[in-house]
């Protein structure tokens, strides 16, 4: 026996072709939906990789640092440091923000990082150009991502700082681009007023007796000192000492501190259980609406096709093809179909959809081996219409009136 | 097998029931013998494509009998199970269009049949081949239809007819768009294939051109058939 499918499609190729292509690019599209989910974890993912920390010490009963707001004091890390199991602690802080530099602002997440040597918990773990932070003020290291070059001068808030370094794939859970400068100015940035501010709390401390009481003049200066230095950090990152166990340890400082403990497992869980869990189900819907439309485009086409050929199919029946046959042949075109537009869509996914997005698209090969097998099988279900159709041709209407 | 070619008797055939009933045929018989090539003319309305419907086995007749070879097909409301597998390998079917399988090639379209009836591809494009010279297309064996001219085309559809042997062909106008030239080749062609394959063949027409060919006529007036002789001159 013949393949009729096969021949057909010989027949008619620039329409399955074309049709092809089209799907394609719905598929592709389908597969870079999928690719940018996947990038978001990814992203998450790298992000609490690279932060060095095997623990996250945060405001109690919060979800800090990454999904919710928390502050801790800047001293508490002195009492971590001490507990057994920690190795390594460091202050950080986060803070989201638009960096401007020249004429162009990024929004960038602005991160704080303790002075020490390179592998201090916060610290980027590796460069592409350039070098680590190493003076206390004024310098920063930016993800190429954000598009700033070696010498670019940053401003963040009043400051200005210059881009000493450069690291590539450090982005916040969001996608934005990481700027990583010394924690005093991260700290600084995050509470400066500007000067009319300042002004203004002065003087409402100055003109409240109970800080300005005669006969302490010393009292208000160090109010006013203490109200306009920032003595908060977002969170503590702890590095733990080989051959203890994370929860053993982030139990012990939960009980010690009074302070919310997260092990790496638990910060996963939040940055992909919470923070993009809205995104996941926009992109999920978005996938099912593709769905949709390749399957009616796929239905529409399948279906259009054997309407066209209602007289041969008739013919066929009169001179006794089975049912099954017909069946399998209108399935077949449908895989097809199918096939053309699942390689057209890998390929425009791969070389030219992915590259252009301004966010992270991991393509799985295991999303690819799905999506496959999720274009067959709305193939097939989009076939049953056009096969419904056929089997319902009367083989008399061959031999007509 | 071959020994009795068709023979139907006392066919009936109502297409709805109730006020709507159409009585398509009423009292219709028919008898043709291997090798015999008979018409069958009726004017519009007759009961010409309900008839040959029903001995192509594509609709049920309502009472009567028909034997294909020494085969019961059907008996009063009775019929054989697999009427698709007899259309296939028993019925051939000539149209007044050729309608050929646009996508596939001569050969195929010919070899289509015995591959559905489980023959193997080199075996039914063989069997295919093999009428392609008495029906003088041998030389667009491997054209596709739409590359044909109209007269090539009819003779690839009735060498579909022939392919499987089948002890009955049914033709449905089959020179309707042929000028009379060629509408007499065609009907020596069916006259030759019947005498070499034993073939009995009934063809359904208007045409004047070759009704003076025939030996044999069966009119048909509102679902009633007479038999008559024809003229017969010309194939002898
Ligand atoms: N499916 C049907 N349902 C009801 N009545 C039908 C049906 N098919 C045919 N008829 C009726 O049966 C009668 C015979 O029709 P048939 O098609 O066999 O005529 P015909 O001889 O082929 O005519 P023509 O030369 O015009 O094609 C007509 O009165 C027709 O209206
Ligand atoms: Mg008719």
């Amino acid at each position: 026996m013949i393949s009729l499918a096969g021949r057909d499609i010989m027949h008619a190729w620039g329409k399955f072709v074309f049709t092809g292509l089209g799907l394609g690019l719905l598929i592709g599209v389908t597969l870079s939906m999928a690719g940018i989910y996947r990038g978001m974890i990814d992203d998450a993912k790298v992000l609490l990789d690279n932060s060095g920390a095997d623990l996250w010490v945060v405001q109690k009963d919060t979800l800090g640092p990454y999904a919710e707001p928390s502050s801790v004091y800047e001293d508490t890390w002195r009492g971590i440091r001490s507990m057994p199991g920690v190795a390594r602690v460091a202050n950080v802080t986060y803070l989201t923000m638009q960096v401007r530099e020249g004429q162009r602002d990024v929004r960038a997440m602005v991160t704080g990082i303790t002075a020490g040597r390179p592998g201090t918990p916060g610290w980027p773990p590796y460069l592409v150009a350039g070098r680590q932070i190493t003076r206390g003020h004024y310098e920063a290291v930016a993800d190429i991502a954000a598009g700033f070059k070696l010498g670019d001068s940053l401003q963040i808030r009043r400051n200005h700082y210059t881009v000493v370094g450069l690291t590539r794939r450090m982005v916040s859970s969001g996608g934005d681009p990481m700027v990583f400068i010394p924690l005093k100015d991260a700290q600084e940035a995050q509470f400066l007023k500007d000067n009319e501010a300042i002004r203004q709390q002065r003087r409402r401390t100055a003109s409240n007796s109970m800080f300005n009481p005669p006969g302490a003049p010393g009292l208000l200066e160090a109010v006013i000192a203490s109200q306009s230095t920032n003595p908060f950090v977002n969170a503590v990152l702890v590095q733990m000492k080989s051959g203890y166990s994370a929860e053993d340890v982030a139990g012990s400082i939960r009980r010690w501190k009074h302070l919310t403990v997260y092990t790496r497992g638990q910060m996963e869980e939040i940055l992909v259980g919470k923070l993009i869990a809205t995104s996941a189900k926009q992109i999920g819907m978005f996938l099912a609406i593709l769905s949709i439309v390749s399957a009616a485009i796929v239905a529409f086409i399948i279906y259009t096709l054997t309407l066209g050929k209602i007289r041969e199919i008739a013919v066929l029946k009169l001179i006794g093809t089975r049912n099954r046959t017909i069946a399998s042949m209108i399935m077949q075109q449908a895989v097809a179909l199918g096939i053309i537009g699942f390689v057209v869509g890998k390929i425009t996914a791969t070389l030219f959809m992915a590259p252009i997005f301004p966010k992270y698209v991991l393509l799985e090969p295991l999303d690819s081996v799905r999506g496959f097998f999720v274009v067959v099988a709305i193939c097939l279900l989009s076939s049953l219409i056009a096969i419904r159709a056929a089997l319902k041709v009367d083989p008399a209407e061959a031999i007509g009136g | 097998m071959a020994g009795n070619g068709i023979r139907i008797q006392g066919v009936r055939k109502r297409y709805g029931s109730g006020d709507t009933a159409v009585e398509a045929l009423k009292k219709v018989d028919m008898q043709v013998a291997p090798g015999e090539v008979v018409g069958l003319i009726g004017p519009s309305g007759s009961g010409k494509t309900t008839l040959l419907k029903c001995l192509g086995a594509v609709i049920e007749p309502t009472a009567g009998r028909m034997i294909l070879g020494d085969e019961v097909i059907y008996d009063d409301g009775w019929k054989v199970r697999d009427l698709r597998a007899l259309r296939r390998d028993k019925i051939g079917f000539i149209f007044q269009a050729p309608y050929l399988i646009p996508f596939l090639d001569v050969t195929d379209n010919v070899a289509l049949l015995p591959m559905l009836a489980g023959k193997p591809n080199a075996h039914s494009r063989k069997r295919a081949m093999e009428l392609f010279h008495p029906l003088d297309v041998q030389h667009r064996a491997r054209a596709m239809p739409s590359q044909l001219s109209g007269g090539e085309q009819q003779r690839v559809a009735i060498a579909r007819g022939l392919v499987n042997r089948p002890p009955v062909i049914l033709a449905d106008e089959p020179t309707a768009p042929l000028d009379s030239e060629r509408a007499l080749a065609v009907i020596r062609i069916l006259n030759d294939m019947a005498r070499k394959f034993e073939t009995a063949i009934i063809v359904v027409t208007h045409d004047e051109k070759i009704i003076p060919t025939f030996k044999r006529i069966y009119h048909i007036r509102d679902g009633v058939t007479y038999e008559e002789a024809g003229e017969g001159r010309g194939f002898e």
